[in-house]
């Protein structure tokens, strides 16, 4: 609103109106191609319409023209922050539509490397958030480590992003022991890293100011807006995929899910920070248990390859391989919704199969699709500044959103 | 995964309540399935999102399967999850082509988006959406491309022209025809017509 009265407006262009601005698709802060059309009156957001889109690659049309197998490196490609948390929820799809038994050693391998994924995630948003808001130190401590981590995918699995390492029934390969150990000493030292990005910002004036009550959401926003993640728990809501509908083996580890209390962008940075330590928690046991589960790491049947040295004497073993490899396998008629707690929030895998050895439909749940949308309604009444504050606390990837 | 009891304890209230517009419901695989007529959807949703005994409040997802072989040719598919009763629940409507959907972003505004994509991906049209605009697809985009008789090449290609100093959109031209392999295996029962398969037909 205008102070005022508007009779002394000398020319026509003194008439204040609103402005539009485009944020992105080439902004830093955008974290990615996202297209954010502002309606600004002065410094504050009236409507944000963000444009999504310009990463949009047609997995779902995609995947139905690929064997199973083929389709699992594309979840890579989704979130490319955490690329193995998106493998899990594709193979526990098929893995359910096949009623196929995990072997425990893999079980605990890829809770294992869910939980690296989630630090990875963490990491890179904990700290791009903060460069958002203007630290750019964060970040050059934060991507050291992620550093470390990538090569602990590495020598997993051979890539340090598009990983195709959890496979349906399993995972690909077994971990060396001298693995193990590296991540065990990982984890010794990666709790002093953390506690210096705390130092550096939770208790910063600068990152205060342009986090504590921004973005505030309720428990009623989150239910309108179906947030999942950290997106709920920064609310006060003890909602977590892992211990509400445990999934893999988490029933068994001993660990807390963080809760923030305000709902407010500066919660969800604390609960993140708090999420990385308990994942370092899981790391642990996890390291632990698999020292005492030696066995193989994938369900030797239809849906998985036969060892290499059988290969090698069993005729059977050799036709099965060129059969998997060339023609896939095939999933019973059916379909199936399976969820993980990815580090973003519930990324879903809706499988639709007809009997064939392809998908008849996959739909790719995001997170941060809804996260995205909701946008237009946590922005309007910020300042402009705030609006690259609150998407980096939502937490965006586009692989993941334009699919 | 949610726990069998709830689940079989939902069904029942649904078919209780809800039974006069449920054509179907059933627990396969451990999952809540209720195949509803498309008129009812809102209340079916309102009643899910309200009553106590489901409490189903957020709205996880929406999408689509095209058959083209049947006569009601979508599916419009629905999930739904109660945070509060640990469940989650899947919907079904069946619609024909020429058919539209009520939009239920009054009762889910996070269904916004969603039926945006529905409607960029399979051209169905939601009565009542506020919005209802392409998303995911080019700006200008002609088609829906998740329906099964639009090719996985799409049928325009874009380039950038250094003459002309923009982006230039022609039709789709493949260099080597697409891989789409026939891996019905002779070993698991392919039924290949051969020539003169015909006159046995006829003879029988």
């Amino acid at each position: 609103m205008m102070d005022g009265s508007f009779d002394d407006v000398e020319t026509p262009e003194q008439k204040i109106r609103n402005f539009n601005i485009n944020f992105g698709p080439q902004h830093p802060a955008a974290h990615g191609v996202l297209r954010l059309v502002l309606e600004l009156d002065g410094e504050i957001v009236e409507r944000c319409d963000p444009h999504i889109g310009l990463l949009h690659r047609g997995t779902e049309k995609l995947m139905e023209s690929r064997t199973y197998l083929q389709n699992l490196p594309y979840f890579d490609r989704l979130d490319y922050v955490a690329p193995m948390n998106q493998e899990h929820a594709w193979c526990l799809a098929i893995e359910r539509l096949t009623g196929t038994e995990v072997p425990r050693r893999a079980s605990l391998i890829r809770v294992l490397y869910s939980e690296i994924g989630r630090v990875l995630n963490h990491l890179l948003n904990v700290t791009t958030q903060a460069l958002d808001v203007g630290a750019l130190t964060p970040p050059l401590w934060g991507f050291e480590e992620r550093e470390k981590l990538m090569i602990f995918y590495e020598r997993a699995c051979g890539a340090r992003l598009h990983a195709a390492y959890f496979r349906p029934g399993g995972v690909h390969q077994d971990l060396p022991p001298a693995l193990l150990a590296d991540i065990m000493a990982w984890t010794e030292t990666f709790p002093a890293v953390l506690d210096d990005i705390d130092g550096l910002l939770t208790e910063n004036r600068i990152f205060k100011q342009r986090n504590v009550d921004i973005g505030v959401v309720t428990e009623k926003d989150i239910l309108d807006w179906g947030f999942s993640g950290v997106m709920v728990r920064g609310s006060g809501l003890a909602w977590d995929l892992r211990r509400a509908q445990p999934y893999e083996c988490y029933d068994e580890f001993d660990f807390m899910v963080p809760v923030g209390k305000n709902g407010d962008c500066f919660d969800r940075y604390l609960c993140r920070m708090a999420e990385m330590r308990e994942s370092v928690k899981i790391i642990r046991q996890c390291i632990e248990k698999l020292e005492r589960a030696p066995g193989d790491v994938i369900a030797r049947g239809k849906v998985a390859p036969p060892a290499r040295g059988e290969m090698k004497t069993s005729m059977e073993a050799l036709i099965h391989h060129f059969k998997l490899y060339t023609e896939g396998f095939r999933v019973p008629e059916g379909e199936v919704y399976a969820a993980v707690e990815a580090p973003k929030g519930e990324f879903g895998v809706y499988l639709v199969s007809d009997g064939t050895n392809r998908p008849y439909k996959t739909k790719i749940r995001a997170p941060g699709y809804l996260h995205l949308q909701a946008m237009d309604f946590i922005c309007r009444g910020h300042q402009l500044a705030d609006v690259s504050a609150i998407l980096g606390s939502l937490d965006v990837v586009f692989g993941e959103i334009d699919r | 995964m949610s726990d069998p009891e709830t689940l079989s304890d939902m069904s029942a209230q649904l078919e209780a309540r809800l039974g006069d517009v449920a054509e179907r419901i059933r627990i396969e695989r451990g999952e809540l399935e209720l195949q509803v007529a498309p008129g009812s959807i809102l209340r079916v949703l309102e009643a899910l999102r309200t009553d106590a005994a489901f409490r189903f409040s957020t709205l996880v997802d929406i999408t689509a399967i095209d058959w083209p072989q049947r006569e009601r040719r979508f599916d419009v598919v629905y999930h739904l999850l109660s945070m509060y009763r640990n469940a989650r629940i899947r919907l079904k409507l069946a619609i024909r082509e020429d058919e539209t959907v009520p939009s239920v972003t009054d009762v889910h505004p996070a269904a916004n988006w969603f039926e945006r994509e529905v409607f960029d991906m399979y051209g169905i049209l939601f009565t009542g959406h506020p919005d209802l605009r392409r998303i995911l697809t080019d700006y200008g985009f002609r088609g829906h491309p998740l329906r099964k008789d639009f090719p996985t090449t799409g049928y325009t290609e874009v380039r950038y022209d250094d003459t002309v100093k923009r982006v230039v959109y022609e039709p789709v031209k493949l260099v080597q025809e697409y891989r789409q392999f026939d891996f019905m295996s002779p070993w698991e029962g392919a039924d290949y017509i051969l020539p003169g398969d015909e006159k046995k037909e006829a003879a029988k």
